[in-house]
Formats: C-alpha cells, sequence, structure tokens
C-alpha cells in the first residue's frame, strides 16, 4: 500500500506533498480544538498505538492475513483532525525510519491514505450518525460502513493520481479495476475490524469515542418503579460566570413580556402576576411592598386611568426597578464571594 | 544512556557519516532521492553509478553489506507488483526467456524497481546511522512544525512500550489457548485492539498530567541546538551534487 520512489512523477508528487502539507497544517490547528494543550502526547501516544495496531496481523484464510490501516479507526476514535496528523505522523517516521514508502512519495502516502481514508471515513460516519438512531449500535455500524468504504476511496484517489502521474501508462481503467476490487475485498476485513474494535471501546469507554460524544443519555433514577430524570447537576460558580449576559437578558426580556403583557390579563387577579413572578424567580422585589405611597402603590399608575394599562405599565417599570435592585444585591454578594473583594469591604468596614 | 537505548534501526559505530549533523544528512538523502526519481530511466548505467555512490557511503559509514541488503527486503511487495508489469502493460511485445512480455512494461518495472531500491537504501542508510533523537532534532531543525516533531517524538518513545503491550496481550491470549486461526477470531482480535487503545489513550492523559506538573505549558524547550559547520554541509552535501552530475549526465547523453 505504502507508495515507494519513482512510482508518480516528479510534479505529481510535489503537488501531493503540497495537498498534504496543507491538510497537515489544517489538522495541526483543529486538534488543538479537539485536544487543546494535550495534542501532543494525546496525538503522539494515539499514533504509536496505530502504528502498533498496524502490526497486529489478522488471519483472514488459511496462510494470508491483512493488518489493520488504521484511517477510519482514528478519525472515529479520536476525531478527524487527531487523526490526519496521527496517520500523517506514522506514514513520515515509517518513511524515514523503515524506508517504507518512498521518502518523494510522502506526500502521495498522506494523501491517500491518510487525509482521504480519515476525511471520508468521518464525513460518512457523521452523516449516518445523524440518519441511524442514536444508539450505540449504530454507531458501530457507521463505523463499519465508514471504513468499508474509505478504503476503496483511497484506491480510487490513488488511481486519480496514479492517472495523471504514474510512470508507467498501464490503461487507467486496469489499475481502477484492480485497486477497486482488491481494496473492496481489503475494506471489508478493515470494516469487520474497525466496527468491532469501535464497538469494544464503546462497551467499556463510551467517553473516549469522539464519534460517539453526543450519545450520552441523561441520567435516570428508578424511583418506586418507574424512571425519571436525575435532577441536573448543580452549576458550578465559575459555569455560571460565563453565560450571565445571556441568562440576564433572557430573564429580562420575560421579565418584561410577562410583567407587561401577561399582566393584561392577569391584574384582575393579583395573585396570578405574584405566582409567575414567584415561578420565575423575580420576586425578589418584596421590599417593595413598603413603598406604598410610591406613585407605583396597588399594581398601578396614578396618572393612567385604563386599568389594564397602567396595570401592564407598573408591570414593566417595577421588573426594571426589581432588575436594578436585584442585580445591585448579587453584584455586592459576588464580590463578597471573592477574597479580595471581602477583604476589601471588611477593612472599609474596619475604617 | 547507553547502546541499550537505542533503536534496532540504529548501528551504533563511530564513523564520518555518524559524525555528521542529522539535518545535513535528512536534506542530502532527500535530495538525492529527487534527483534519482529526475534521472530518466533509459540511463541505466546512471542507476548503476548511483548504487555505486550509495554503496560507497555504507561503507564510510561501515555499515555492512548484508545489514543493507537484510533491510532491503522490506521492498518485496512492491517487487511482485513490478514483476507483474510487463505482463499487464500493453504495448509492443518481445520475448524474453520464452515468455512474451510488452516493452512498456519492461520499461516500467525497471523503473519502479531501480528507484524504489535506491530510495530504500538512502533510507536505511540515514536511520541506521542517525539516532532516533538526533532524527527528531533534525526535523525541528528543519522547520518542521514543533508540533509535528513533538507528535512524533511522543510516537517514537511510547511505540515500543504499546507494541510491548500488545505482545504482553497476545502471549496472555495464547496462554488461555487462544489461537487466531480464521475470520471467526476476528472479534477477539479486535477487542484486543480496542482494550490497547483505551490503555494508549489513558498512558496518554497519565503523561499529560506528569508533564504538566513538571511545568509544560505546550511546548518543549529546545535544549540542544544542533548546529551545522559549513565543513559538514560540504560532506554531506557530496552525495546529492554527485548524483545531480550524473543525472544531468543522464540527460544529455
Amino acid at each position: 500500500m505504502h507508495v515507494p520512489d519513482g512510482f508518480i512523477d516528479a510534479p505529481v508528487s510535489a503537488a501531493a506533498g503540497v495537498v498534504a502539507a496543507g491538510a497537515v497544517a489544517v489538522s495541526l490547528r483543529g486538534a488543538r480544538r479537539e485536544l487543546d494543550e494535550r495534542t501532543a502526547p494525546l496525538a503522539g501516544l494515539v499514533a504509536a498505538f496505530i502504528f502498533a495496531v498496524q502490526m497486529l496481523n489478522f488471519p483472514v484464510a488459511a496462510g494470508t492475513s491483512g493488518h489493520l490501516l488504521g484511517g477510519a479507526l482514528a478519525a472515529i476514535l479520536v476525531g478527524p483532525y487527531t487523526g490526519v496528523l496521527c496517520i500523517s505522523v506514522v506514514l513520515l517516521m515509517q518513511g524515514i525510519l523503515f524506508a517504507d514508502g518512498g521518502l518523494t512519495a510522502l506526500g502521495v502516502n498522506i494523501t491517500v491514505m491518510g487525509v482521504t481514508t480519515t476525511v471520508v471515513s468521518y464525513a460518512l460516519f457523521r452523516g449516518l450518525a445523524t440518519v441511524l438512531p442514536r444508539t450505540r449500535r449504530s454507531t458501530t455500524a457507521a463505523a463499519f460502513v465508514a471504513a468499508l468504504i474509505s478504503v476503496p476511496a483511497a484506491a480510487c484517489v490513488f488511481t486519480l493520481i496514479y492517472w495523471i502521474g504514474g510512470t508507467t501508462d498501464i490503461p487507467i481503467g486496469k489499475v481502477l479495476t484492480a485497486m477497486v476490487g482488491v481494496h473492496i475485498l481489503i475494506g471489508i476485513g478493515e470494516a469487520v475490524i474497525t466496527g468491532l474494535t469501535v464497538g469494544a471501546v464503546i462497551a467499556v469507554r463510551p467517553d473516549l469515542v469522539h464519534g460517539a460524544r453526543g450519545l450520552t443519555s441523561p441520567l435516570k433514577l428508578r424511583i418506586g418503579g418507574e424512571l425519571v430524570d436525575a435532577p441536573a447537576r448543580r452549576s458550578v460558580a465559575p459555569a455560571a460566570a460565563r453565560s450571565t449576559r445571556g441568562l440576564w437578558a433572557t430573564g429580562l426580556v420575560t421579565a418584561l413580556v410577562l410583567a407587561g403583557f401577561v399582566s393584561f390579563y392577569a391584574s384582575a387577579n393579583p395573585d396570578g402576576l405574584e405566582k409567575v413572578a414567584a415561578d420565575k424567580g423575580i420576586d425578589k422585589r418584596v421590599e417593595e411592598h413598603a413603598a406604598k405611597d410610591s406613585p407605583l402603590a396597588d399594581y398601578g399608575v396614578k396618572d393612567i386611568s385604563d386599568e389594564r394599562l397602567s396595570g401592564g405599565l407598573a408591570g414593566v417599570i417595577g421588573v426594571g426597578a426589581t432588575i436594578v435592585v436585584g442585580s445591585g444585591v448579587f453584584w455586592a454578594v459576588r464580590r463578597r464571594r471573592t477574597p479580595d473583594a471581602a477583604a476589601d469591604i471588611r477593612t472599609k468596614e474596619a475604617v | 544512556m547507553g547502546a541499550g537505548h537505542a533503536h534496532k534501526l540504529y548501528r551504533h559505530v563511530h564513523s564520518p557519516v555518524h559524525d555528521l549533523p542529522p539535518h545535513c544528512k535528512l536534506t542530502a538523502v532527500f535530495s538525492f532521492v529527487l534527483v534519482v526519481v529526475l534521472t530518466p530511466r533509459e540511463a541505466v548505467w546512471a542507476f548503476a553509478l548511483y548504487a555505486v555512490l550509495l554503496a560507497g557511503v555504507a561503507a564510510v559509514a561501515r555499515i555492512p553489506a548484508a545489514f543493507l541488503l537484510k533491510r532491503l527486503l522490506i521492498e518485496v511487495p512492491f517487487v511482485a507488483f513490478a514483476v507483474l508489469m510487463p505482463f499487464v502493460v500493453p504495448g509492443e511485445q518481445t520475448e524474453l526467456l520464452g515468455v512474451s512480455v510488452s516493452v512498456p512494461g519492461l520499461w516500467g518495472a525497471w523503473n519502479v524497481l531501480a528507484k524504489g531500491t535506491l530510495g530504500v537504501a538512502a533510507s536505511v542508510i540515514l536511520a541506521s546511522t542517525t539516532e532516533l533523537r538526533s532524527l527528531l532534532l533534525g526535523l525541528q531543525r528543519l522547520k518542521l512544525p514543533p508540533m509535528l516533531v513533538q507528535i512524533a517524538s511522543f510516537m517514537i518513545r511510547y511505540g515500543d512500550v504499546i507494541t510491548g503491550e500488545m505482545r504482553r496481550m497476545s502471549i496472555a491470549r495464547r496462554s488461555r489457548g487462544f489461537e487466531a486461526r480464521g475470520v471467526r477470531q476476528w472479534g477477539v482480535l479486535a477487542k484486543s485492539a480496542g482494550a490497547l487503545f483505551i490503555r494508549s489513550y489513558e498512558r496518554g492523559e497519565r503523561v499529560h498530567l506528569a508533564m504538566v506538573s513538571r511545568g509544560y505549558a505546550g511546548s518543549m524547550p529546545v535544549i540542544d541546538e544542533v548546529t551545522a559547520s559549513r565543513t559538514q554541509w560540504a560532506h554531506a552535501s557530496a552525495l546529492p551534487v554527485l548524483a545531480l552530475v550524473i543525472c544531468l549526465l543522464g540527460w544529455t547523453v
């Protein structure tokens, strides 16, 4: 499968080298997104795994045996970018150290065996994963199909490169038939092993399979013989800090809508509004009830005669005031939680 | 670190070729292979001269011929492919040992065999005269992206560990009476591959944590920058320059 020197002419080899270099550059950037600063050790170990698994021989029939190519497996287990990187590094090292695949054909080898298998299999896998039901079995099936197609696809790309820059003019139809025919057989083996391997990993550590990340189902509790959704884990403080702006905007809009429009209909029954307010957690303005002589007293703006309109307006103004007060309270509380701010406040109190 | 830690591909002797800086050797080998690929296949004598050049380098590097020839065996699958070529390529037919073969096919087979063998031989000489670590330093010096060099170094550093793990798993399987005979045993082998992946990935996480606890922040410090003097470059470039002369002669003659 490794193309040696002199098989593809120099200009096409150079072009394939440029393609491979571009793919590796894109993958370097993408892998940082997949693995962040763990990229080097993890991708290195996965490359070592691919290298080892290519030595694992699978007996086919009496005497003959095949081995895994690993492109589809890498893409599904660790993601397409890391997959391309791992296979490329394996090919680079095989070329330099083991003289397996020519140095000038490195670009061709990476394009065919690294990029094509990985990209084709991952695209197919993703496509199938969206169509099929989200279960472990369908993930394994998608891995099977992805690996099955990826190997003949690589053979097709190789034939295309050979057609453009092959040094021997074998009729292209013959090459295509031979390459695709042989590689469909290889692909079946690759597919079975890849599917089984992905299945084996999913059974033990589903969180490690990049292609099965959406599979985690919510935790269920059996209470009195019935399955109930477990209460969501309480979010930690740093996580909340990230999304406050969006949360606040949503809360503000919701509160204004509720106060302004729902109160049109709820104003006849003050308890309704109060209940909604309590449910939505915006009833922190209880203190406002102390200001009975304010222009907003009794949920109505004094100079507006229309009962509903005044009620709605009062609601909106009330929500606005609540938000200002509530935000102030929250802000103060949050300041106090951080140790520096707490120390600051304490010194002020001492003064 | 003694010779015991060196890779089995590396031959630990002292020779002028061993002492050359790695990036010079990498550049020289790559240029040599490029020149070989660019040579017209009709210039048969040029390829003989290339082989003589490589034999000379191997002699200077004190690599025994038997070692070199044994490592050349990696090429065997492609030899089989090349042998098929004269029979499948259409074109003018000729008689060879009483069998009818095509002339373009013979040229094609010769082309692939000669250039492929020379490329493999050059890579083998490079790998057996350069330690893995310095090879990586050379790649880094040649401006390969540092992240790629790091990944490659982790792969090489843990390649033997992972392979050893795989071998131990194979021993464990066999000691429990398992024998891989055919397709029906694929499930077991695939489960082994899955277990190997989990072990590799978890080892990767442990390695990363160990590195972080020692101050790793995404890039490796360069402690020993490899440098080359002008003389060393001149020595290293002897091979590709001679090859280039042969190549030019091959195009003109």
